[in-house]
């Protein structure tokens, strides 16, 4: 069985983005980028079912222009055995790569598709469950746990109540939450054999499907901050200062 | 034809409403068209008639099935589509309930899909957050049907006082290559999270489960308050995954939220950003959480907590 993982790349982590000063967008120009926290643990998870022998290869799928390389080769070294581009100049939304890794999927058919549960660019968290609406798959979001016995994927899943277990006859889709699993470090004579490795590239356009969004971004801005307040010296007068809130009737 | 309507997907728990669907009923009042609320379960005929009882419904269409006792995401859309051609409008307030299904829907629908919107525009023009909350986005939509979740928080709880119609209808037939087995909801005498008038997050500080417990608890129990944690807290194992309050977890808006040990991350002050007062117990004076705090102290927490429970009593 062979896994797809959808690879995202995204601003860092770590990196607070600036708005741009014509409100038209954020500024990425320069900034680091790496791969979607998320859907390092989707490829995390796919690599360790093909090590429990539950699946013969992972394919790394990314979709932006020659840049997203490096997400590539990053799931490459992490043990990917291939890495696809679909390579697009426009940026797009998750129905359009819902739509495109459809196409990725009738392609290379694998039992299992596995996404990570949101970008932390743009936090819509929807092209997992767009992508099993399109290809009328089984889904299962927030993924914490996974096990594969013949062709039923048991899934535990984040709730705000706890966890809920499903099973899914593959192929399927799944997303990944972070508890799913701990990435493994990419070693450095790993990255250097990845750099080698040959990514199949495919244009967008030649996968005859339509991306184009009904959605389109008018501006960014900078959220309200909340007004500053004050430091307190100690409990008491903390409580003092609580307790002149009349409606919290402390 | 007839004028569209808009439809909210209601979360119960097959005993209760979800109180996020009130919020989601006064958002769905935007469009000035007849709302109606879509109840879908097992035995669920006391919490379509609860809905009907809420100020604003002009229908609740009811969906009661064996099947549909622990919804899927596949079952709920399907019944979902079966009534969709009647809406111009779908929305449910941002939960992992609706997250889980309303991007199903959009994309069967085939149009774009509006995740946690916090301001709803004419023009069908969505404001909501993007990068952890970091920036906000202006969105405009020209898809026919708009389907969406909203921030509960930033909408008014609907009063009671409605009488709405009840539609029962037939729910298509099971979804078979999705089965849920079972599930493990976490117990709790503390009220819940996204309903707390008060919430008290702890941070990695804490230093382990007990003290987390042990520190924490006594107070929320005197303020009847919802126990929150961040992620870092949640990574190290000290407190469960439900009660994360951030980007990835919960988001809250109590009037009074007490983060203890908590560093501030942007990825955690997404999540409570709404709250009316903030109080933040920091040992280290530079913790960014400061700066989102009404009231900072700077203090050990082991012994100002249980100094400040002690004031209380």
């Amino acid at each position: 069985m062979k896994i797809l993982v959808a690879v995202k790349r995204v601003v860092d982590y770590n990196i607070k983005v600036r708005v741009k000063a014509d409100g038209s967008d954020v500024d990425i120009d320069g900034i680091k980028m790496s791969v979607n926290p998320f859907d390092e643990n989707a490829i995390e998870e796919a690599l360790r079912l093909k090590e429990q022998g539950k699946a013969t290869e992972v394919i790394a799928v990314s979709i932006g222009t020659a840049a997203n390389q490096d997400v590539l080769r990053h799931a490459l070294a992490m043990g990917a055995d291939k890495a696809i581009l679909v390579e697009s100049a426009t940026s797009i939304q998750p129905l359009g790569v819902a739509k495109i890794l459809k196409a990725i999927v009738l392609r290379k058919q694998p039992g299992l598709i596995l996404l990570g549960k949101q970008a932390i660019d743009d936090d819509a968290g929807q092209a997992g469950q767009m992508l099993a609406a399109l290809l009328d798959y089984p889904q299962a979001t927030y993924a914490s746990n996974i096990t594969l016995e013949n062709d039923t994927l048991h899934v535990t899943r984040e709730t705000e109540s706890g966890t809920e277990v499903v099973a899914l006859t593959l192929p399927a889709v799944v997303t990944a939450d972070l508890r799913l699993n701990d990435p493994r470090f990419v070693k450095l004579p790993n990255l250097m054999m990845a750099r080698k490795k040959v990514i199949e590239t495919i244009n967008v356009a030649d996968l005859s499907t339509d991306t184009d969004s009904k959605l389109k971004q008018l501006k960014v801005s900078e959220p309200p901050t909340r007004k500053p307040g004050i430091k307190v010296n100690s409990v008491t007068e903390l409580l003092s200062k609580l307790r002149a809130h009349d409606n919290l009737k402390l | 034809m007839n004028q569209l309507k808009t439809l909210i997907l209601a979360e119960h728990d097959g005993k209760e409403l979800s109180a996020s669907v009130y919020h989601a009923i006064t958002a769905a009042q935007f469009w000035n068209v007849p709302v109606d609320v879509l109840i879908a379960g097992s035995s669920t005929n006391d919490i379509a008639q609860r809905a009907a009882t809420i100020s604003g419904v002009a229908r609740v269409i009811h969906a009661d099935a064996a099947h549909l006792v622990h919804p899927i995401a596949e079952d709920i859309t399907n019944l979902i589509l079966t009534i969709s051609s009647e809406y111009q409008v779908i929305l449910a307030a941002h939960s992992s309930f609706s997250k889980n299904i309303l991007p199903r829907v959009a994309a069967k629908l085939d149009v774009a899909m509006i995740s946690d919107a916090l301001e709803i525009q004419e023009n069908q023009t969505y404001v909501r957050s993007i990068y952890a909350g970091n920036v906000l986005s202006t969105v405009q939509s020209t898809d026919a049907i708009q389907v969406l979740t909203v921030h509960g928080s930033n909408f008014a709880t609907a009063a009671m006082g409605g009488s709405a119609e009840i539609i029962n209808i037939k729910a298509p037939e099971a979804f078979t290559k999705t089965r849920w087995i079972s599930e493990s909801i976490i117990k709790s005498d503390r009220p819940a999270l996204t309903s707390a008038k008060v919430v008290i997050s702890g941070g990695r500080s804490l230093g382990s489960s007990e003290k987390f417990e042990q520190v924490l608890s006594p107070l929320a129990l005197r303020l009847e308050a919802a126990l929150g944690a961040t992620r870092a807290a949640v990574d190290a194992g000290y407190a469960p995954n439900e009660i994360q309050v951030g980007q990835t977890g919960i988001s809250v808006a109590p009037e009074l939220y007490i983060a203890v040990g908590v560093s501030g991350a942007i990825q955690h002050t997404y999540g409570m950003k709404d709250s009316k007062i903030v109080v933040a117990i920091n040992q280290d004076p530079d913790a960014p959480i400061f700066q989102v705090a009404d009231y900072g102290l700077v203090a050990d927490l082991f012994e100002a907590i249980p100094e400040l429970t002690a004031a209380l009593n």
